[in-house]
């Protein structure tokens, strides 16, 4: 391996940036391709599915065969509000692989002992924000359904392009709500990218429901990233 | 997002590969490309390897780390790269084969 490959590699994935390094296991060269390299042919296609799934595979293309081993972030999940929901979703979202932080910065509802074993900031989002910003692959659920809290966290989640956001309310207090991030200085598209009301609509009616619900609605658009993108193009 | 909280520096083999590389160390990284059946560790696990023979992570459960340290020892010395494979149908089963009845296959290079 070249040391500069694992160099520039390791500084990726600190920075919580997807990248592959690719190999080609007939003379041992290597390099990196960043999410958003655009690199040609059978290859490329190749790559392109690897940032997608996550899975390292070996590849014959252009008669040599590659070994792709991709680096994705670890997903995770912030959830704005340390609400009845929240405490059902936290150790679901763990089990299934998403860890999950909670913010709120009412000092009743955000307790330890609310929320045992859990990363938990009793802070406004926007000062934790600043100190740990999103990205894309962060899933951002808002779930006080309080202006003064979630408003920031969406806005700030738009700009981050996380790969889920969504946003607990009903239609009257979503469209409110676009109202509002539309003042912010929001997209209509941006604000498309909200799902309002959370959670894929499996008739969830308790908090623990509501959790599974928000908790798949994660998960389909994490595993489903770039083929919204592929899907208009074609 | 800081990955420090979700990135385990002080076990990540390939975090460890570059500091023994900055402490000046040859280095060797094994990394499995292919796996058939059940195989312990997903394509892409690594195992990291020293001139000493002290290493990090894992390809196996355990199963074929030994022969995998002393290959890298020699490819250390060598500078080629080799193709290893375990599984059941390997004449070394006895020795190192994989209990599980899978099959990998494992490349290590050097480091540099």
């Amino acid at each position: 391996m070249d040391p500069y490959a694992l160099k520039t590699l390791n500084a990726e994935r600190r920075a919580r940036r997807a990248a592959i390094l690719v190999t080609d296991l007939g003379d041992g060269r290597d390099r990196i391709v960043r999410e958003g390299d655009s690199v040609a042919g059978e290859l490329g296609q190749a790559i392109a599915k690897a940032f997608r799934s996550g899975s390292s595979v070996s590849i014959e293309a252009e008669g040599r065969t590659f070994f792709l081993n991709a680096h994705l972030p670890q997903p995770r999940l912030v959830v704005i509000g340390a609400v009845h929901i929240s405490q059902a979703l936290a150790p679901m979202a763990k089990i299934a692989g998403y860890p999950l932080e909670i913010v709120d910065p009412r000092t009743a509802f955000a307790t330890p002992d609310r929320f045992p074993d859990v990363a938990l900031h009793a802070e406004w989002p926007e000062d934790v924000l600043k100190r740990q910003p999103l990205d894309s692959y962060t899933a951002l659920a808002a779930l006080t359904h309080d202006p003064k809290i979630d408003d920031f966290a969406l806005k700030a989640a738009l700009d981050a392009n996380c790969f889920y956001i969504g946003a607990l309310g009903s239609r009257k207090t979503h469209a409110k709500r676009v109202e509002r991030l539309l003042a912010l200085g929001a997209s209509a598209d941006q604000i498309g990218r909200i799902h309002a009301p959370i959670g894929l609509d499996i008739g969830a009616a308790s908090p623990a429901e509501i959790a599974v619900a928000v908790l798949a609605q994660t998960i389909h658009a994490f595993r489903s990233r770039g083929l919204e993108a592929k899907g208009a193009a074609a | 997002m800081d990955n420090s909280i979700y990135l385990d520096e002080a076990r990540d083999p390939l975090i460890i590969a570059e500091g023994w590389m900055k402490d000046g160390k040859d280095v060797a990284i094994a990394t499995v490309v292919e796996t058939w059946g059940s195989a312990p560790r997903p394509v892409g696990s690594h195992l990291v390897i020293d001139a000493e023979g002290n290493f990090h992570g894992s390809v196996s459960g355990g199963c074929v780390e030994g022969a995998v340290v002393s290959e890298a020892i020699d490819v250390i010395d060598s500078g080629k790269a080799r193709m290893l494979e375990f599984g059941v149908a390997d004449e070394t089963a006895w020795q190192v084969g994989l209990s599980c009845g899978g099959r990998i296959k494992v490349y290590v290079e050097r480091l540099g």
